[in-house]
C-alpha cells in the first residue's frame, strides 16, 4: 500500500528501476505532450475501440453486456465492476464498487467487485489523470489534457499499479463514479425510448429506471442490451453528497467472508496439476554473487529434483515445500560479498554523519532565509539528531509466485501490486515478448509496499526457473529469506535545527537529512514558520531501498514531530497549545488537532509516570492527529494505553473500512517504534524472523484506537497509509511527558532495555 | 510408512517424510491449505490449528506425532450444514480482517480460548492471543472475541448494521 516515490516512473517507464529522479521532467513532458495533441476531450476509454472489444471479450459470457471496459450488467442485474487495483485487505475493491454503484443506482446486493484481467485494455487511465492533478502546480492544465491521450498512454506504458494511497483518490473519484454516471444515463435514454417518454420524466434507484407518472419501470438487465449500443458520454454530471447512498456508509466488505472460513485462495496457496515447490537462498550480502555450490547433499534429500544455479542464488525444486527446504539446508553455496563485507549499520551512520556535516546536499526545498533567522539577535537556537533503522515489511504471507513455461508463454499466478507491471518485468526478465506473458493476480497476504513489481525480485526468479523446468512451479520464501532480502524502509539520519524568536514563535526551521532518496515527494510541512529548509544528501548503502507503508511521512513524521516538542519544551509551551499557534486560524489541520485533543482529554491530570503525546502528520493528502498515553513497565519498556485519531480525508468512503484503516496503520506505527530494525553486520542483515525483528502483539497494542473522521468536504485523501505516521512521535511524546527522556533514536525498546 | 489420524472428523493417512511438519502435510498433502504459512519456528501463529482440542502451530510439530490424533482445522469449524461458527460470524460482524492472511490462526486461536475458559476477560485474551496481525487488527480480534462470548454489548463494533454482502 506504500507509494511508489516516482508514481509517474509508472506512467512512463514501467520496467525502470525506482531509483531515477526524472519525475519532473517526464510530468512536464506528460502535460506538454498531451497539450500539444490538445483538442477534443473525452472519449476516455470509448474511442478507443480496440481496447472495449478486448475487454469484450475478456469478461462477457453471453447473457451480459460490458461497458467502457469497466462494468458490466447481466439480464439478471448483477453488475460486475472491474477494479484496476489490488486489494490486500485496504478495502479498495468494496470502495470501487461503493464509487461505481452509487452514480449508477444499482443494487448493491447485486454487485459483485472483481479483480480487472492484467490486460492492457484495462490499464488506469483515471489514475494517470489523478497522478496529474496531485502533482502538477495549475490544476486547470489537467482538465485539458484529453482522456484520449491519457488511455492512450496508459495503455502503452502499462498501469495497474495500487499505491500512494490512490485508488479512492484518482481511480474512484475520477474513473469509477464517471464511469456510473455515463451508464447510468444511457439506461435512462435506452428506457425513455423503450416506454415513449421524455428522459426528463425518468428517475433511478435499485437497478431499475423507472417512471414515476405511469408506474411503469425497466430492470438495468432489461435495458443493458440496448445501452450498450449508445454512446456514452463522458462528463456526466455526478452526484453530490446529500444524494449519496453508498459514498460514506459503513458497508461491509466484501472480501471478508472467504477470510474466515478459509476459503480465500492467496498466492501460496495454489496447487496445479504436476506442480512442483522450490525454495531459494540469495547471496547473504547484496550485490554478492554465487561462487560456487555442490547440489549433491541436496539432491540426496528424498523428493528433490533439481538444484538450479541463478546468478546471486541458489534455488531448490522439490515436489513439496519441506522437500525444498531440507534440500536448501542441506547445501553449503559459497557467495560473494560484492565488497560490502565491511559494512554495519554503525558504518553506514558514520558514512552518513561524515557525508551531512562535509557532503553536498543533492537537493533543497524550502523557503526563507534561514540563516538570517538564526542570526537574529534574541534567536534561541535549538538543534537535535535523529536516526531510524531499515525497517522490514514483514507482510505476513511470504513471497510465493507460481509459473509455468509451455510452448513459449509463461503463466504467472501470485499476489503483486501492479498485474501489468509484473508482467513486463517478467518478460524482461524470461526474454520474452509481454504477449507472451499471462499473470494471474491472486489474493496478498499483506504487501505494505513491498509487493511492487520493481521492488519484486521474486517475478525474475520465477522467470528465469520457469523456463528451465517442464511443470508448473511455485517458489515460496522462507521466513528466514523474506527478512534478510527485503526492500527496507531506507535507515536515514537527520539533523534538525531551528531559531525560536522572541515572541515565542518558531522562526527558522532547516532539516539535513541523509538516505537514498528525496523525501519530497511525501513531506508535507504544515506550519506556519516564515523560513524552511530542507536538504537532502544522497547516501546508498547495499541494501534494496523501498517504499514502506507511507514512505518517507513515516521517517519524516517522527522527525518534525519529535522536533516539534522539543521546541515547545524549549519554548516552555503545552506541546499541543505550541503546535496549534503554528497552524493557521480556521485551517482543517488546526480543526484535526484541536479535535483530538478534545477526544482524548489533553490537559486533564494523569497518574504519575503516565504521558500523553501528540502529532499530527499530513500525507496522501489526508491530515492526520493522534494522540498515545503511555507509561513504562518495570523493566523499563513502553506499555500503550489509550490511542486516538482524527482523521481529515475530506470524504470518507466506507467509514467501516476507513476507520479499521487508520487503526491498523497506528498501531503499525507503535510496532515499528517499539521493536522494529534491519541491523547490517558484516554487509548481511542480522536479522532472521519474528523471533528477532519482533511484531506488536495483541497484549501491546492499545486496546481500542479511538478513531474520529472530520468530513470536511476537501478533496479525498488517502486512508491506507496516512495513519502510520503520527503513530510513532506520539508515542515517544508520550514517553518523553512520562520519564523526561527524549528519544531520537529508533526503535525504543532496545534502548529501553539496553 | 503411513500414518494415520483424524482432519476434522475424518480418518485420513499419509505417507510421507515422518519429519514434515503438520503444516504442510495439512496444505500439500491434503490440500487444506486454510492454514497458512507465517514463519515456521511457532513464532507467529498463522498456522494454528486444535489437535486434540489444543491450539497447536502447526509449523512445529512433526507428522510423526499425529498417530491417532484428532486435527482441526479452519475449515473444520463450520457445522456440517455450513452455519459458520460464532467465532467466525463474530469476525464478520465485527469486520475483522483486513489482509486476513493470519486470520485463520487468530480464529483457531480464539476459539480454543473461548473453549477453555467460557468467557474470557481481557487479561486472558492479552495472555491467550499471541498470534501476530501485521495490518494491526488487534482491537476488533478483542471485539469479535468479547461479542463471540455474550459481551457484545460492551463489544459492538463501531459500524452502523452492515448494508449486505455483494
Amino acid at each position: 500500500m506504500a507509494d511508489n516515490p516516482n508514481p509517474d516512473m509508472h506512467l512512463m517507464e514501467p520496467a525502470a528501476k525506482p531509483k531515477k529522479k526524472r519525475g519532473i521532467v517526464r510530468r512536464a513532458f506528460l502535460v506538454g505532450g498531451a497539450l500539444l495533441v490538445g483538442g477534443g476531450v473525452f472519449g476516455v476509454y470509448w474511442s478507443d475501440r480496440s481496447a472495449n472489444a478486448r475487454a469484450k471479450a475478456l469478461t462477457e459470457t453471453g447473457n451480459d453486456h460490458n461497458f467502457l471496459s469497466w462494468m458490466k450488467i447481466a439480464e439478471d442485474d448483477t453488475v460486475t465492476v472491474y477494479s484496476p487495483h489490488i486489494d490486500f485487505g485496504q478495502g479498495t475493491h468494496t470502495a470501487m464498487g461503493q464509487m461505481l454503484a452509487d452514480e449508477l443506482d444499482a443494487d448493491w446486493s447485486k454487485v459483485k467487485v472483481e479483480q480487472a484481467p492484467a490486460d492492457l485494455s484495462f490499464a488506469n487511465t483515471a489514475l494517470g489523470r489523478g497522478f496529474l492533478a496531485a502533482t502538477v502546480p495549475a490544476p486547470g492544465l489537467v482538465d485539458a489534457v484529453p482522456n484520449a491521450v491519457l488511455a492512450m498512454l496508459a495503455r502503452s506504458m502499462p498501469i495497474q499499479i495500487t499505491g500512494g494511497s490512490s485508488a479512492v483518490r484518482f481511480t474512484g473519484q475520477v474513473g469509477m463514479r464517471v464511469v456510473g454516471a455515463s451508464v447510468r444515463l444511457a439506461l435512462i435514454e435506452e428506457a425513455a425510448d423503450r416506454l415513449g417518454v421524455p428522459a426528463s420524466e425518468l428517475t433511478t434507484a435499485d437497478s431499475k429506471v423507472i417512471h414515476a407518472r405511469s408506474g411503469k419501470s425497466l430492470r438495468y438487465g432489461e435495458l443493458a442490451a440496448g445501452a450498450a449500443e449508445r454512446s456514452l458520454t463522458g462528463s456526466p454530471e455526478l452526484k453530490t453528497r446529500k444524494d449519496y447512498k453508498l459514498i460514506g456508509k459503513p458497508v461491509s466488505r466484501i472480501d471478508i467472508p472467504a477470510k474466515v472460513d478459509g476459503s480465500a485462495k492467496y498466492g501460496i496457496d495454489l496447487i496445479l496439476p504436476d506442480m512442483r515447490v522450490a525454495t531459494i537462498a540469495a547471496a547473504p550480502v547484496r550485490g554478492g554473487k554465487l561462487v560456487s555450490v555442490d547440489e549433491k547433499p541436496a539432491l540426496a534429500v528424498a523428493g528433490v529434483e533439481k538444484v538450479v544455479k541463478h546468478d546471486d542464488a541458489v534455488v531448490v525444486v522439490a515436489k513439496r515445500y519441506w522437500q525444498a527446504l531440507k534440500g536448501l539446508q542441506a547445501l553449503t553455496p559459497k557467495f560473494s560479498d560484492g565488497g560490502h563485507g565491511n559494512l554495519t549499520s554503525e558504518t553506514i551512520h558514520a558514512e552518513q554523519v561524515k557525508l551531512r556535516q562535509t557532503g553536498e546536499p543533492e537537493g533543497e526545498a524550502g523557503d526563507g532565509d534561514v540563516d538570517a533567522a538564526f542570526a537574529a539577535p534574541g534567536a534561541r537556537v535549538v538543534t537535535a539528531d535523529y536516526r531510524v533503522p531499515f525497517l522490514h515489511h514483514a507482510m505476513m504471507e511470504p513471497f510465493a509466485l507460481t509459473g509455468h513455461y509451455r510452448d513459449g508463454k509463461l503463466t504467472l499466478w501470485g499476489g503483486l501490486q501492479d498485474p501489468l507491471s509484473t508482467r513486463a518485468r517478467a518478460a524482461k526478465a524470461a526474454g520474452l515478448g509481454m504477449d507472451d506473458v499471462v499473470f494471474n493476480p491472486m489474493i496478498m497476504g499483506g504487501g505494505f509496499g513491498r509487493r511492487f513489481p520493481d521492488v519484486a525480485e521474486i517475478i525474475d526468479q520465477v522467470a528465469l526457473l520457469a523456463r528451465q523446468v517442464p511443470y508448473p512451479v511455485k517458489l515460496i520464501w522462507s521466513r528466514e529469506e523474506e527478512v534478510r532480502h527485503g526492500t527496507y524502509r531506507p535507515q536515514s539520519s537527520s539533523q534538525f535545527k531551528a531559531a525560536l524568536g522572541t515572541d515565542g514563535r518558531i522562526a527558522a526551521w532547516k532539516a539535513d537529512y541523509v538516505q537514498s532518496e528525496s523525501a519530497e515527494g511525501e513531506v508535507t510541512f504544515i506550519y506556519d514558520v516564515p523560513a524552511v529548509s530542507r536538504r537532502h544528501f544522497k547516501y546508498q548503502s547495499n541494501q534494496n531501498d523501498g517504499p514502506w507503508r507511507s514512505v518517507n511521512s513515516t521517517q519524516f513524521g517522527f522527525y518534525n514531530e519529535s522536533f516539534m516538542d522539543e521546541l515547545a519544551m524549549e519554548a516552555g509551551e503545552d506541546p499541543y497549545r505550541f503546535r496549534r499557534k503554528h497552524l493557521a486560524e480556521g485551517s482543517r489541520h488546526r480543526a484535526v488537532l484541536d479535535m483530538v485533543a478534545k477526544r482524548s482529554g489533553w490537559g486533564t491530570p494523569l497518574p504519575e509516570g503516565t504521558g500523553r503525546g501528540i502529532a499530527i502528520v499530513e500525507s496522501f493528502g489526508t491530515i492526520v492527529a493522534e494522540v498515545v498515553e503511555a507509561t513504562v513497565r518495570e523493566d523499563g519498556s513502553p506499555k500503550v494505553l489509550k490511542a486516538w485519531a482524527v482523521v481529515d480525508c475530506g470524504t470518507t468512503v466506507n467509514p467501516l473500512n476507513a476507520e479499521a484503516q487508520i487503526a491498523g496503520g497506528l498501531i503499525m506505527g507503535l510496532s515499528s517504534a517499539l521493536g522494529e530494525q534491519i541491523t547490517i553486520d558484516k554487509g548481511a542483515v542480522v536479522q532472521s524472523n519474528f523471533s528477532d525483528y519482533p511484531l506488536i502483539k495483541l497484549a501491546d497494542a492499545p486496546p481500542q484506537v479511538d478513531v474520529h473522521f472530520i468530513e470536511s468536504g476537501a478533496k479525498i485523501g488517502g486512508i491506507g497509509e496516512p495513519g502510520v505516521p503520527p503513530a510513532t512521535p506520539a508515542l515517544a511524546n508520550a514517553l518523553f511527558a512520562a520519564t523526561g527522556k527524549r528519544i531520537r533514536s529508533l526503535p525504543i525498546l532496545t534502548q529501553a532495555k539496553a | 510408512m503411513a500414518i494415520e489420524f483424524e482432519v476434522n472428523g475424518k480418518p485420513v493417512s499419509v505417507e510421507t517424510e515422518a519429519d514434515t511438519p503438520l503444516l504442510w502435510v495439512l496444505r500439500e498433502e491434503l490440500e487444506l491449505t486454510g492454514t497458512k504459512f507465517g514463519c515456521g519456528i511457532a513464532a507467529c501463529g498463522a498456522c494454528s490449528v486444535h489437535v486434540d482440542g489444543e491450539v497447536t502451530r502447526s509449523c512445529s510439530v512433526p507428522l510423526a506425532d499425529m498417530a491417532g490424533k484428532s486435527v482441526t482445522t479452519i475449515e473444520g469449524l463450520k457445522a456440517a450444514d455450513g452455519t459458520l461458527h460464532a467465532v467466525q460470524q463474530a469476525w464478520i460482524d465485527a469486520q475483522v480482517p483486513q489482509c486476513g492472511y493470519c486470520q485463520s490462526g487468530q480464529i483457531m486461536a480464539a476459539v480454543a480460548l473461548i473453549e477453555r475458559t467460557g468467557s474470557p476477560s481481557d487479561e486472558q485474551i492479552d495472555e491467550a492471543m499471541t498470534n501476530i496481525c501485521r495490518c494491526g487488527t488487534y482491537p476488533r480480534i478483542r471485539k469479535a472475541i468479547l461479542a463471540a462470548t455474550g459481551k457484545a454489548a460492551a463489544a459492538a463494533p463501531a459500524s452502523a448494521p452492515a448494508m449486505g454482502e455483494a
